[in-house]
């Protein structure tokens, strides 16, 4: 027992060393997670950006964290599909019958969904940049933004993980993500909630996205973000520690 | 008392209201190789799942290498190595880089060496820096099987090795696991192939309903082949035959 929990850390190293040569070796998986959310941004800023009304001068400044958003939740069900091979090619019983610690496994997959999501990121703020993103925030609120998009990348991995571990089919295992990336577009990501009916609004208001794009937009501008950041932290971590939860759950009767 | 790598006594398993295994009984002994034969569905790979610490048995006791299944897996599965059903290969990663990965997951000390004596071993140099996904069946199986000797497990556990390849390459799996043998490794396989199981077990056990219905060395089986037999003295029954006669006897009853 001692010499499994020992090696934890080394287990886990292989994994994510595996599972990150499985994102370079498919390096279209993080074109394909870029190009949505890009294609929007440029859809949203060159199309319909004129006939918004945000209070903000620039647009591309305000629609960036709703897209970073979406492209987390796209990003996360290639975790969902690589955990489902895993399971559905035995590999996952293969790992299991060896004398490792049993949750490397997953762990492994965890931390190549933070690393592969991070590098889809950063691809879109670049284009971003292209477009006429600018930030005047410094190194701490940056630091704050990256914290809540990786806290939010591991709430959605976790969600992405029951999906992957429970799903029978490769379909199954994906498809919980399309609601995920619609939830932006009834949030303040893309316009300000005023301008909706009231039903719409008060959902738009209360559900995560709406106040982790607007701690995220707050700290970009270098402004104070109030009480935004702590609903959006606690979001993030309800929702991660749900998921995780329920995720040991299908990992454990899974096989 | 004989040393047992493996004895399973009472065993039972059912998924929901269907019940698999209905009080299976058997002992492995050390350094030989046993046959668990029986159809589709029979419960073979259950057994195999739950030797090797997969799958939870509902009742009866089952012990690996000395250790309890159910509360010590942890010391089985030191001891142990599994090849599934379906060759769990990681298809992304080369030959190479799948024996190396197995190789620092048992913690030895020089992992591209160990792959490399493998991939030898194995007649997998060549393809050694490709991608495991273009393998050809045969080629995967012996990846396959590779991989779960890396780090000199005492018992391996081979669930339908063979099926799905053709006969070379099934004679060559044949090959691989006498040589185990012949190195003192105890080995449980299961099958389908009754001349599997007649080429290459000290013991065949057959699993039919949920229970062993016949278990012995092949010399032992042949003897409880009914009288029938008699009229063709000439002629070697095959383990086939007795395998029909004795699920034919117990149908009838
Ligand atoms: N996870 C499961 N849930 C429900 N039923 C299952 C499950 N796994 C197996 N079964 C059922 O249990 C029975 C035995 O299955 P098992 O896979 O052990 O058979 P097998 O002897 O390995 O068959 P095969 O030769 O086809 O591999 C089958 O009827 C199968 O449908
Ligand atoms: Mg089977």
């Amino acid at each position: 027992m001692e010499t499994v929990k020992n090696h934890f850390f080394s287990d886990m190293g292989v994994m994510l060393g595996r599972s990150m040569r499985h994102v370079f070796r498919s390096m279209d998986t993080i074109v394909t997670v870029c190009v949505t959310p890009i294609a929007m941004m440029l859809l949203f800023v060159y199309v319909f950006g004129g006939a918004i009304q945000t209070g903000m001068d620039n647009y591309v400044n305000y629609l960036l964290p709703g897209i970073l958003l979406i492209a987390i939740a796209s990003g996360v069900a290639y975790t969902s599909y690589r955990l489902f091979l895993d399971k559905q090619r035995g590999i996952i019983e293969r790992f299991h019958s060896m004398p490792i610690a049993r949750s490397s496994v997953l762990w492994g997959h965890v931390l190549t969904s933070l690393v592969s999501n991070a590098l889809s990121l950063v691809v879109i703020i670049l284009v971003a940049l292209l477009m006429g993103f600018r930030s005047s925030a410094g190194l701490l609120p940056w630091l704050a933004v990256v914290g809540i998009l990786a806290l939010f990348t591991l709430a959605l991995t976790w969600v992405a993980a029951i999906a992957g571990l429970s799903a029978k089919t490769v379909e199954g295992a994906s498809a919980f993500s399309y609601p995920l990336i619609f939830l932006p577009f009834i949030s303040s990501a893309f316009v300000p909630t005023d301008s909706m009916p009231t039903v719409v609004r008060v959902f738009a208001e209360n559900q995560p996205v709406t106040s982790i794009v607007e701690a995220i937009r707050a700290l970009l501008a270098d402004q104070p973000v109030g009480n935004e950041i702590w609903t959006a932290l606690a979001w993030c971590v309800g929702i991660m520690l749900v998921a995780y939860i329920f995720a040991i759950r299908a990992y454990k009767r899974g096989v | 008392m004989t040393n047992n790598s493996i004895q399973v006594k009472g065993l039972q398993k059912s998924y929901k209201q269907h019940q698999v295994l209905k009080g299976v009984d058997f002992e492995v002994e050390q350094g030989s190789i046993f046959a668990l034969l029986g159809s589709n569905g029979a419960g073979k790979t259950t057994a195999v799942k739950i030797l090797t610490t997969l799958l939870k048995p509902d009742s009866g006791s089952v012990t690996v290498n000395g250790f309890d299944v159910a509360t010590r897996p942890d010391h089985v599965r030191q001891a142990i190595s599994l090849t599934g059903q379906f060759a769990a290969v990681d298809e992304i990663l080369t030959g190479r880089e799948n024996l190396v990965m197995i190789a620092k997951l048992r913690h030895l000390k020089n992992p591209r060496q160990v792959a490399d004596d493998m991939l030898k071993r194995f007649g997998l140099t060549d393809a050694a820096d490709r991608r495991a996904s273009t393998y050809s069946g045969g080629m995967r199986r012996r990846l396959d099987i590779a991989l779960s000797i890396v780090g000199k497990p005492q018992i391996i556990f081979l669930d339908e090795p063979t099926t799905g390849l053709d006969p070379e390459a099934r004679i060559e799996v044949w090959k691989i696991v006498k040589e185990l043998a012949d190195g003192g490794t105890t080995i449980f396989l299961t099958t389908q192939y009754l001349e599997e199981a007649e080429q290459l077990a000290d013991r065949i056990a057959i699993l039919h309903e949920g229970r062993i219905i016949a278990n012995g060395t092949l010399q032992e089986l042949k003897k409880l082949f009914p009288q029938a037999k008699k009229e063709y003295v000439e002629k070697q029954s095959t383990l086939e035959e007795i395998f029909l006669a004795i699920i034919g006897n117990k149908e009838a009853v």
